[in-house]
């Protein structure tokens, strides 16, 4: 079950906040990602946050497009 | 081409919050500096998912009116899509939250609230799946959607906004509207939100389309 592993990852990914709390109140380390992030006016979040969306509605019109292959492959299969 | 109108204009707004959003000139608020474009970006993935989380409740309630079944598809696939953008919402915040607060998992009512009341979504999704009888699925799921949109208001509108939070527009924390002067922010938010609206809509569309297939001779 595809459908079911993905739900449950994704209640893992949203209950990590309560998880994670204690653990990580701080992010104020360096590293070449943190200071590329916070160089030019903080303008590549931006340029993250856009990636994301444009990953993720990707992903799920990926995962949109493998369904309606598998009904194709039915109804041609059942007539 | 009449009926597809919208989706050319959602294309086009898109693309005009792209290009405007990252050139037009912005006030710079606090430590957010450039990071406040992400008004144009992260804030319109939370309109879309309450316009569908709407969509949700309504055809819910439409539903529980006549037991049409279609009104049941169209119920289950906006929550769907909802929770898309409601994901991407949560992990787009984090991800600024990281920049501007020091933490990308605070304990921050706002991001906390938010959270649960995505998971009060995806358990609507997950008690879809556990039953397999198709009116019983119906009206169960019918039923927890009207409670889910109930606590969804309150959960990531209301109490954000009663509570100190470090999120612009909560009680301690202004929202913009009042530093932009100049009126650029809201020239691209407007376009942006409506944009990214229709786009959510659209693939409302795809999904309800791939159902309605699925589900075809059960309708017949």
């Amino acid at each position: 079950m595809i459908n079911r592993a993905s739900y449950f990852f994704l209640t893992l990914a949203l209950l990590l906040p309560s998880l994670l709390v204690q653990a990580q109140q701080q992010n104020t380390e360096t590293g070449p990602v943190n200071e590329l992030l916070r160089s030019n006016g903080k303008i590549y979040v931006v340029v993250t946050v856009l990636t994301i969306i444009f990953i993720c509605i990707v992903l799920y019109l990926v995962r949109l497009d493998r369904k309606i292959s598998k009904l194709e492959h039915q109804q041609q299969s059942k007539p | 081409m009449a009926k597809h109108w919208w989706k050319a204009l959602a294309v086009l707004l898109l693309l005009y919050t792209i290009i405007a959003g990252f050139l037009v000139k912005i006030p710079v608020i606090e430590n957010n500096e450039q990071s406040t474009r992400n008004l144009f970006f992260h804030v319109p993935m939370w309109i879309s998912m309450y316009t569908l989380f709407t969509i949700s409740v309504v055809n819910s309630i439409l539903y529980l009116g006549k037991y049409d079944l279609r009104k049941d598809i169209l119920a289950s696939c906006a929550a769907n899509v909802g929770v898309l953008f409601g994901v991407m919402g949560f992990v787009t915040g984090s991800v600024w939250a990281t920049y501007t607060w020091g933490g990308t998992l605070t304990s921050d009512p706002k991001q906390i609230s938010t959270a649960v009341a995505l998971l009060i979504y995806l358990a609507y999704l997950v008690l879809r799946m556990s039953v397999t009888d198709i009116d019983k699925r119906a009206r169960v799921s019918a039923i927890y959607n009207i409670f889910a949109f109930a606590l969804l208001i309150p959960l990531t509108y209301i109490i954000p906004r009663m509570v100190d939070s470090l999120h612009p527009g909560s009680a301690t924390s202004p929202g913009f509207r009042g530093k932009d002067t100049s009126g650029t922010l809201m020239m691209v938010f407007y376009p942006a939100f409506t944009g990214w609206t229709l786009l959510g809509v659209w693939i409302y569309t795809l999904r309800v389309r791939y159902k309605r297939l699925e589900l075809k001779n059960i309708f017949k």
